[in-house]
């Protein structure tokens, strides 16, 4: 079957077959190798990608049921040759060891700011809770999301022309 | 590599054009709604569908809102939407204390209300919370539609009387006055099924029960359901003693197996414990001392 999937603002139209999960569309199809395939049974999150404007498990979705949607990988967090201040924060927290998790959590991460700019430490650990990080990393993964979080309220509080994104 | 197989796709453009879809592939056909069931299922081979049948475009499915006297909920509702539904959480509190507990963030902004019923695992939590509560399923044919009681929806393990032409399309919970409702499950880690679980859902007469309804999950109750614990509350007043009484009756009613999430015996102790505590706080929220 032939589907058109618009990812990071650019539109693919493939032949595919129906059964072809949306993690190897876009691993495997289209080389968008940022989306990590991990445990293959929607518990590890490292296949997070959104799905329009919602963080999904990509390895329990079709690709058929990405057609004529919208999905936004870690290639399109950064804009204008400038990191997403999630990945930034991810830098300057250590936010990562072997990375595997890192592309996952960050998206989740972005959906989070992008709906509650100011969360805690707890809402951050629930926001992320169906992903693992299997170096345990978690600690540097909120302060990583805060890191975000603060960058982008000192952002607001500059101004529209402060803005960071 | 878990990959589903072979299976033909449609997608469905309006609730009549998904039951034509279903009538022309029979019965080897499945709706595909969030998948976030179904998918695994496929990948394991426990299901082979020949035919997918995709509703996700039907927009007209995904909703929430009081009307006439009861809460609505579209069957492609995803988990997310119940869960940060205002009117849901304060007509029935039992249904936001599940959603927190339901898979995780991720899963729950794609699943849906009306998949995971026609999952019908037998540890699925709503089915518990939708007996407590006495909900309808209206179900879509291609003569019209039809109801039915959320304690005759599953027939079995993994099998519900929607027939192979049918769609499940909304569920309908009485809004009633008087009522408070709460929902406790154990689980082995977070995110996982319940090792068990109850939902309660009591309505109080002055200072006594008027009724209640009680449901159960993962721990071999029929239909999801309590009735006996449930009669004998009916009239009876909220003391601690009635509702270990009414506990340690619901207990005594399931026919819980052993398996990897543990054994009989403790399933038993936490159908019995799960249920007091959930009496509890339904019962602080009926009398308003507690959100």
């Amino acid at each position: 079957m032939q589907i058109t999937v618009t990812v990071n603002d650019a539109a693919f139209t493939r032949e595919v077959e129906p059964r072809l999960l949306l993690i190897h569309f876009l691993r495997d199809d289209l080389g968008l190798t940022g989306s990590h395939w991990g445990c293959d049974t929607s518990n590890c999150g490292a296949c997070v990608v959104w799905l329009d404007e919602t963080p999904v498990k990509s390895c329990t979705v079709l690709a058929a049921m990405a057609d004529g949607r919208r999905v936004r990988t870690v290639e399109g967090m950064a804009a204008g040759g400038r990191l997403d201040p999630v990945q930034e924060g991810f830098v300057q927290c250590h936010g990562l060891q072997c990375g595997f998790c890192t592309p996952g959590m960050m998206l989740t991460a972005r959906w989070l700011l992008d709906h509650n700019p100011d969360p805690t430490a707890e809402e951050i650990r629930e926001a992320l809770s169906g992903q693992v990080c299997r170096c345990t990393g978690y600690e540097n993964i909120v302060r990583a999301v805060q890191w975000a979080s603060r960058h982008e309220a000192a952002g607001r509080d500059a101004g529209p022309a402060g803005g960071t994104r | 590599m878990q990959v589903p197989a072979q299976v033909e796709y449609e997608k469905a453009a309006s609730v009549e054009h998904a039951l034509a879809l279903l009538a022309r592939y029979g019965p080897e056909a499945r709706v595909l709604a969030g998948g976030h069931s179904l998918i695994p299922m496929m990948k394991l081979r426990l299901a082979q569908p020949e035919t997918l049948i995709d509703i996700n475009g039907l927009t007209e499915l995904a909703y929430l809102r009081v009307t006439g006297g009861e809460l609505l909920i579209g069957a492609l509702t995803r988990h997310a939407e119940l869960l940060a539904s205002a009117p849901a959480g304060e007509h029935f509190a039992i249904l936001h204390d599940a959603e927190k507990v339901i898979a995780d963030p991720v899963v729950r902004s794609w699943g849906t209300i009306g998949g995971s019923l026609c999952q019908a695992d037998p540890s699925e939590d709503l089915s518990a919370a939708f007996a407590a509560l006495k909900a309808t399923m209206v179900i879509c044919h291609p003569g019209g539609t039809r109801t039915v009681s959320a304690r005759e929806f599953h027939t079995a393990p993994y099998e519900t009387v929607v027939g192979p032409g049918e769609l499940l399309t909304e569920i309908r919970i009485p809004v009633r006055p008087g009522g408070g409702s709460a929902y406790e499950k154990v689980g082995r880690r977070v995110g996982d099924w319940p090792v068990g679980a109850a939902g309660v859902a009591l309505w109080l007469d002055g200072d006594a029960i008027a009724d209640a309804g009680i449901g159960l999950t993962a721990v071999g109750a029929g239909h999801f359901a309590a009735p006996e614990a449930e009669e004998f509350l009916r009239g009876a007043s909220p003391s601690e003693d009635n509702l270990a009484r009414a506990g340690q009756i619901a207990a005594e009613h399931c026919r819980p197996v052993s398996d990897q999430r543990g054994p009989a015996a403790y399933k038993r102790h936490l159908a019995g414990e799960l249920t007091v505590r959930a009496l509890r706080r339904a019962l602080r929220r009926a009398r308003g001392e507690d959100t």
